[in-house]
């Protein structure tokens, strides 16, 4: 039988996927994608904790969590816009504004 | 009555506020006069009040709830009975008459306002003091004459340092220092013994003090007496906290006459004498009191009689008379002391405001040795002052003789014949010093002359007397000094209310042996200065006499003090400085700061500005919560 | 038995195309595939009787975020590759592993002990929809406003940032 354990491990390997994409990828786009699938991940989670343990906690707490994420998304793809618009690229490694 | 009671306290602080107002502008003759009026309406108040509480009772009001925390409900509470009545007049009656006088002696000075705006906020303070009705009030009064006292002394602040040697007080601004940093000595002692009133007793209102004061454990009576008398000794200028006194006159002449004479320095008296309960239960501290008395007494009337400063002469002066007061005190007369402190309240505020007028007229010359002849042209000063010396003297029927006399039937009648000789032999001393001064400042060659014959701004230097209107201020306090003696009797019945009335009873013609041989002691004082400075004084060679250097440098007291205190102090705050402050605690700041240094520089490297590099440290510090957060729930689950 | 088959399947697909997402050079593939993913998802909602969270997950994610990922890519040159340098594996490899373990560990410890009860559990006999207005109304309901208010925020901060100097470009 699936247990809440089966979940919680499924939703950790999603994690973790998400996680390689945010250190291994260079195009920021592909670091916003990495970061949704990290949120969704941990969504999974609280889902699958508010079923087993009876608590509809969790499961609000995914929802703030989507509205989060879309919140997110806007400011995030309006950041990009705007980078891209001022240096032409979107590469990770290019942006070395900060060196100090 | 309890309206007289308000005026007779606020009339005052309204009069320091109003010349406040003014007190940065130029000089507003209204404002002198405005706060003299406000002044003699508060001596109007405490007048009719002296006179309602001898006929009746003691009047108390209760402003307002002052402070109430705890076990602590202390009410802003005042209180008139015979002890505070007397104060009240002796402090309201010389305040008024030293307003009008500074009308005249200040008349030239551009801080006219700033000054009245001090004069009468010291009054308003020195009413608190005597008229509160528990401790706390009375050490609020206490603070609040230092301060008027320190701001009074420093009021010509913008005069320059000068070397001891120059000038004994260095410079106003120094002088007022020295008179606040010793009250703060003193005062910490005070303070100390009104906490330990409260600790003991849980409260601060004398009439509860009082009643419950006998119940205490002697040791502790005896601590709260010596603590209380800290505070006493220093704000009365007793040794060894005396020094500030004689320096304090730096400050202009109507203040020294005010505070340094008639009020602040016997408010130490007061609280002897308002403590009397407490001291009745004490006699060893008494006693020591007593004797400390004595010793001032004489000690400051050798340094009198050598110092050519004639305002210093009149500080020694006070000194001796506060010493006197506290013989009287110590020895459980208290009414005597009281009554002593009021008779000498007149004559030595009078001679302080003479004084003032031979300042005035020798254009701030001090030095009674460069005065002389001044009889000539200010014949009612010089009235004034012989009176006041006279009174001082304590001759028949003068108001010192009354006075004085008291204190020293007190010391013969109770057996103490050390104290008593001690003060016979200071009495023969008070005599001769006010005479010498009398004598080089008013009779004599004219030695003024030899000095250069103009004065800065080039104009022959020729004497003045006074405007008519600042003798006439000074005329009540001349009757006053020679009348106030035969107030005795009333005075007596007056305070018999509330103060012991334990006199030593002494055979009548003891009584007049005592009598005849104090006279003959003062009357030889004064002949012998009268006869040697009408023949051109001591010879010089005198000056080099041991005790005369001895006497003319106080007793090398400040030296001492400025090398022992001063010098100590600077030294550790030195120490302080260079060692403390600049190696350690600097260093450590230093090694904070290195260590900022230093990690920014090695993490320098790290700061390229890669934004992958930065998210792989944000993984990594992920990891670390991570772990910390899983070791804190296993420790929790441990727990 | 259909559960677990369901489970499976769902996972797998979950992860394969996720996966995708992260390998792919290509932003279109990644993007799709990601759509796939997010849809999936809702599957696993859907099995755990959070129908309301399923439908969310499909409007919100696959319907609207993904949406502004598309709308918001037609802004990139997307046929300009980015190269990405592929640093030494082994750091990547190390910290993911730690990660994984961490994490591992800290989600399988306080479920083992198994100690929390439910706040607010959900009432019996009400559909699933019904259960979440009742808590997002009353226990939640300031923040539900928060929420609507960042969102708002949000909007207008992604409409400033990308419509400044617009039509810069054009004029230049």
């Amino acid at each position: 039988m699936i247990g809440l354990s089966h979940y919680l491990i499924l939703s950790v390997i999603l994690f973790l996927i998400g996680m390689a994409g945010v250190m291994t990828r260079k195009n920021l786009l592909m670091l916003l994608f990495s970061t949704e699938i990290m949120l969704n991940a941990v969504n999974l989670g609280f889902v699958a904790i508010s079923k087993f343990h009876h608590d509809l906690s969790g499961q609000m707490f995914s929802f703030f969590i989507i509205a989060i994420a879309a919140s997110e998304v806007a400011v995030g793809l309006g950041l990009l816009i705007a980078l891209y618009k001022r240096t032409g690229s979107l590469d990770l490694d290019s942006i070395a504004k900060m060196n100090g | 009555m309890e309206i007289l009671l308000v005026i007779a306290l606020f009339a005052p602080l309204v009069a320091a506020v109003f010349a406040a107002l003014f007190a940065m502008t130029e000089k507003k003759l209204f404002v002198g006069v405005i706060n003299s009026i406000l002044i003699g309406l508060s001596w109007f108040a405490s007048m009719i009040l002296l006179y309602y509480v001898s006929i009746d009772r003691p009047v108390s009001f209760t402003l307002f709830d002052w402070i109430a925390t705890g076990h602590l409900d202390l009410k802003f509470g005042f209180l008139v009975d015979q002890i505070s009545a007397v104060m009240m007049v002796v402090v309201t009656t010389v305040s008024a008459l030293v307003h009008v006088y500074s009308i005249g002696y200040m008349e030239h000075d551009k801080s006219f306002n700033r000054f009245f705006s001090y004069l009468s906020a010291f009054v308003f303070s020195m009413m608190v003091l005597v008229m509160s009705d528990n401790f706390l009030g009375l050490f609020i009064g206490w603070e609040g004459v230092g301060l008027c006292s320190y701001l009074l002394v420093g009021f010509w602040y913008h005069k320059p340092d000068v070397p001891r040697s120059v000038n004994p007080s260095i410079s106003p601004s120094w002088a007022a220092n020295e008179a606040f940093i010793v009250n703060r000595v003193a005062d910490l002692g005070m303070l100390l013994g009104i906490f330990l009133i409260y600790w003991q007793l849980g409260t601060l209102t004398y009439s509860e003090v009082f009643a419950n004061i006998a119940t205490l454990d002697a040791n502790i009576t005896t601590w709260i007496a010596i603590l209380l008398f800290i505070g006493a000794m220093g704000k009365s200028a007793q040794f060894p906290l005396h020094t500030w006194l004689a320096d304090a006159m730096e400050g202009p002449t109507p203040v020294s006459a005010l505070i340094h004479a008639a009020t602040m320095v016997t408010a130490g008296v007061y609280l002897l004498v308002r403590s009397n309960e407490i001291y009745m239960l004490t006699p060893d501290v008494g006693f020591f009191i007593a004797a400390l008395g004595a010793f001032v007494a004489m000690f400051a009337a050798s340094m009198a009689l050598v110092n050519n400063d004639v305002k210093r002469v009149i500080a020694y002066s006070t000194l001796s008379q506060l010493g006197y007061m506290f013989v009287a005190a110590g020895l459980g007369a208290y009414w005597v002391a009281l009554f002593h402190l009021m008779t000498h309240a007149f004559f030595k505020a009078l001679l302080f405001l003479g004084a003032g007028n031979v300042m005035h007229a020798m254009d701030d010359e001090l030095n009674i040795k460069k005065m002389g002849g001044l009889y000539k042209v200010m014949k009612p000063t010089a009235i004034m002052m012989a009176v006041a010396s006279v009174a001082l003297a304590g001759i028949y029927p003068l108001a010192g003789f009354f006075s004085k006399d008291k204190i020293l039937e007190v010391a013969f009648g109770d057996g103490y014949m050390i104290i008593w000789l001690v003060l016979l032999i200071t009495a023969g001393l008070t005599a001769f010093y006010s005479f010498r001064v009398v004598m080089l400042v008013f009779f004599g060659e004219e030695r003024y002359k030899n000095r250069e014959l103009t004065s800065p701004n080039g104009n022959h230097f020729h004497p003045h007397e006074m405007p008519i209107y600042v003798l006439i201020a000074m005329s009540p306090l001349m009757i006053l000094a020679v009348i106030s003696g035969f107030f005795e009797h009333a005075y007596h019945e007056f305070v018999s209310e509330v103060l012991p009335m334990n006199m030593p009873h002494l055979e009548s013609g003891t009584l007049y042996a005592l009598i005849a041989i104090t006279l003959a002691t003062s009357l030889s004082g004064i002949a012998l200065a009268v006869y040697k400075y009408s023949r051109g004084g001591f010879n010089p060679r005198w000056e080099n006499n041991f005790f005369y250097k001895l006497f003319s440098n106080q007793y090398y007291i400040p030296n001492i003090y400025n090398a022992v205190f001063i010098q100590g102090f600077g030294g550790l705050s030195r120490f302080a400085w260079r060692v403390i402050d600049q190696k350690i605690i600097d260093l450590l700041v230093d090694v904070v700061a290195r260590i900022v240094m230093f990690t920014g520089r090695g993490m320098q490297s790290h700061h390229t500005g890669n934004l992958s590099q930065m998210l792989r440290l944000m993984g990594l510090g992920l990891v670390v919560m991570v772990l910390m957060a899983v070791l804190l729930l296993q420790i929790g689950q441990g727990a | 038995m259909f559960e677990l088959v369901a489970f499976y399947l769902f996972a797998f697909l979950t992860i394969g195309s996720f996966v995708t997402t992260v390998k792919t050079r290509q932003p279109l593939y990644a993007l799709t595939s990601l759509a796939a993913g997010m849809i999936f998802i809702s599957a696993f909602f859907f099995m755990l009787d959070a129908d309301f969270m399923g439908v969310v997950q499909i409007v919100v994610y696959t319907g609207a975020v993904l949406a502004l990922y598309a709308f918001g890519m037609m802004f990139f040159d997307s046929s300009s590759l980015i190269k990405e340098k592929q640093r030494p594996a082994s750091t990547v490899f190390i910290l993911g592993t730690m990660i994984a373990l961490v994490i591992v560990s800290m989600l399988v410890a306080p479920i083992a002990a198994d100690h929390f009860q439910g706040a607010y559990p959900p009432i019996e006999g009400e559909g699933n929809v019904e259960n979440i207005g009742y808590i997002l109304f009353t226990k939640y309901l300031v923040p539900f406003e928060l929420a609507a208010v960042m969102l708002l925020t949000a909007m207008i901060a992604g409409i400033v940032l990308a419509s400044k100097h617009m039509n810069l470009k054009e004029s230049e």
